[in-house]
C-alpha cells in the first residue's frame, strides 16, 4: 500500500473523532433543555454557559480536523 | 476543480525583507490593517459625539465595550477593570477578522494557525507575567489545586503541568480550526454546486445559505470564547483560589 493510499485512509479515520463531539452537543443540548425545562427563570443564565460549552465541545471535533490537515501535510 | 483549501494559501504582495526577517505584506497583513481600520473608525466615530443619550454608533460602541466589562468583571474578580482595554482590543480584533473573512472575496486571517497562535501566547504570557508578579514564586502553587491529599501531589503535579501547556495550544487552535473548517465546508458546497447539474445543484448552493448564517454565529461565538478563556486564565492568575 503507498504512503498516499495510507494517507487517505488515516484522514479518513480522523474525521470519526467527529462523532464523539456529536454525543456532546447532544448532550450539552439535551441538559439545557432539561434545565430550562425544571427552572425557566434560569435560561438566560443557563443559557451563557449552554454556548461556552457548545463552542468547547464542537472546537473537540475540530481537532480531529486538525489531525486530518497534519497527515495530508505528511503525505 | 480546485482545493477547497485553496483559498487559505498566501500571496505575496510586495516583498520585504529587514534585518534578515521575512517581513513580506500579503494579503493577510492589509486584511489585518482594515479590520483594525474599521474597529478604529467605528470607536472614533463613536466618540466623535459624545452624547448622554447615544445615537446608533455610540450605542453600538457601548454595548461592546459594557459586555467585555461585565465579562472581566465577572470572571477577573475586583481588579478585572484593569484587563478591560486589552480584552476589548483582543475581542474586537478577533471579532472583526472572523467576520471579515466572511466577506466574499475577502481573506480570513483567522483561518491562519500562527495569527491565532501569536494571540494565545500573548494572553497566556500575560497570564503568567501576572502570577509571578502578584503572587512571585508561590504562583507555582497553581499546580497543586487546593484539597489534594498529600499523596496525590507528586501525580497532579505533572498532570496540571501539562493541561497549563495546554491552554496556549488549545486556545489557538480553536479559533484556526473553527475558521478553517467553516470556509472549507463554504468551498465544498460552492464547488458542488458549481460542479453538479442545475438540476442538483441547488441543493448545495441552498445549504451554503444556512452553513453562511452558522458561520457568521461561529464568528461571534469564537471571539466570545477566546476573551471568556482570557479571562478565566488571567483570573487564575488574580486569584490563585485554589
Amino acid at each position: 500500500m503507498g504512503t498516499d493510499a495510507a494517507a487517505l485512509i488515516g484522514m479518513g479515520m480522523a474525521a470519526a473523532g467527529f462523532a464523539g463531539s456529536g454525543v456532546g452537543i447532544g448532550y450539552v443540548f439535551g441538559k439545557m433543555i432539561e434545565a430550562v425545562a425544571r427552572q425557566p427563570g434560569a435560561e438566560a443564565r443557563v443559557g451563557k454557559y449552554l454556548w461556552i460549552g457548545f463552542a468547547l465541545t464542537e472546537a473537540i471535533a475540530l481537532y480531529a480536523l486538525v489531525v486530518a490537515f497534519i497527515i495530508m501535510g505528511r503525505a | 476543480m480546485e482545493s477547497p483549501l485553496h483559498h487559505f494559501e498566501l500571496h505575496r504582495l510586495v516583498d520585504l525583507h529587514l534585518f534578515g526577517l521575512d517581513l513580506s505584506i500579503n494579503q493577510g497583513v492589509v486584511t489585518m490593517w482594515l479590520a483594525v481600520a474599521a474597529v478604529f473608525t467605528l470607536f472614533a466615530v463613536a466618540a466623535a459625539k459624545r452624547e448622554t443619550v447615544p445615537g446608533m454608533v455610540q450605542n453600538v460602541a457601548e454595548i461592546g465595550v459594557e459586555f467585555i466589562r461585565d465579562m472581566a468583571e465577572d470572571n477577573i474578580g475586583p481588579n478585572g477593570h484593569r484587563y478591560v482595554p486589552f480584552l476589548i482590543a483582543l475581542f474586537l480584533f478577533v471579532l472583526f477578522l472572523n467576520m471579515w473573512g466572511l466577506l466574499p472575496g475577502q481573506f480570513t486571517v483567522t483561518s491562519q494557525l500562527i495569527v491565532t497562535a501569536t494571540l494565545a501566547l500573548a494572553v497566556y504570557a500575560i497570564s503568567l507575567g501576572v502570577g509571578f508578579f502578584k503572587h512571585g514564586i508561590g504562583f507555582l502553587r497553581i499546580l497543586v489545586p487546593g484539597g489534594t491529599p498529600g499523596w496525590l501531589i507528586p501525580l497532579m503535579i505533572p498532570v496540571e503541568i501539562l493541561s497549563q501547556l495546554a491552554r496556549p495550544l488549545s486556545l489557538s487552535v480553536r479559533l484556526f480550526a473553527n475558521m478553517t473548517a467553516g470556509h472549507t465546508i463554504l468551498a465544498v458546497l460552492f464547488g458542488m454546486a458549481l460542479s453538479l447539474p442545475l438540476w442538483a445543484g441547488w441543493l448545495p448552493f441552498g445549504l451554503t445559505v444556512l452553513i453562511n448564517a452558522l458561520e457568521l454565529f461561529i464568528a461571534f461565538i469564537q471571539a466570545y470564547i477566546f476573551v471568556m478563556l482570557s479571562c478565566v486564565y488571567f483570573g487564575d492568575a488574580e486569584n490563585l483560589a485554589h
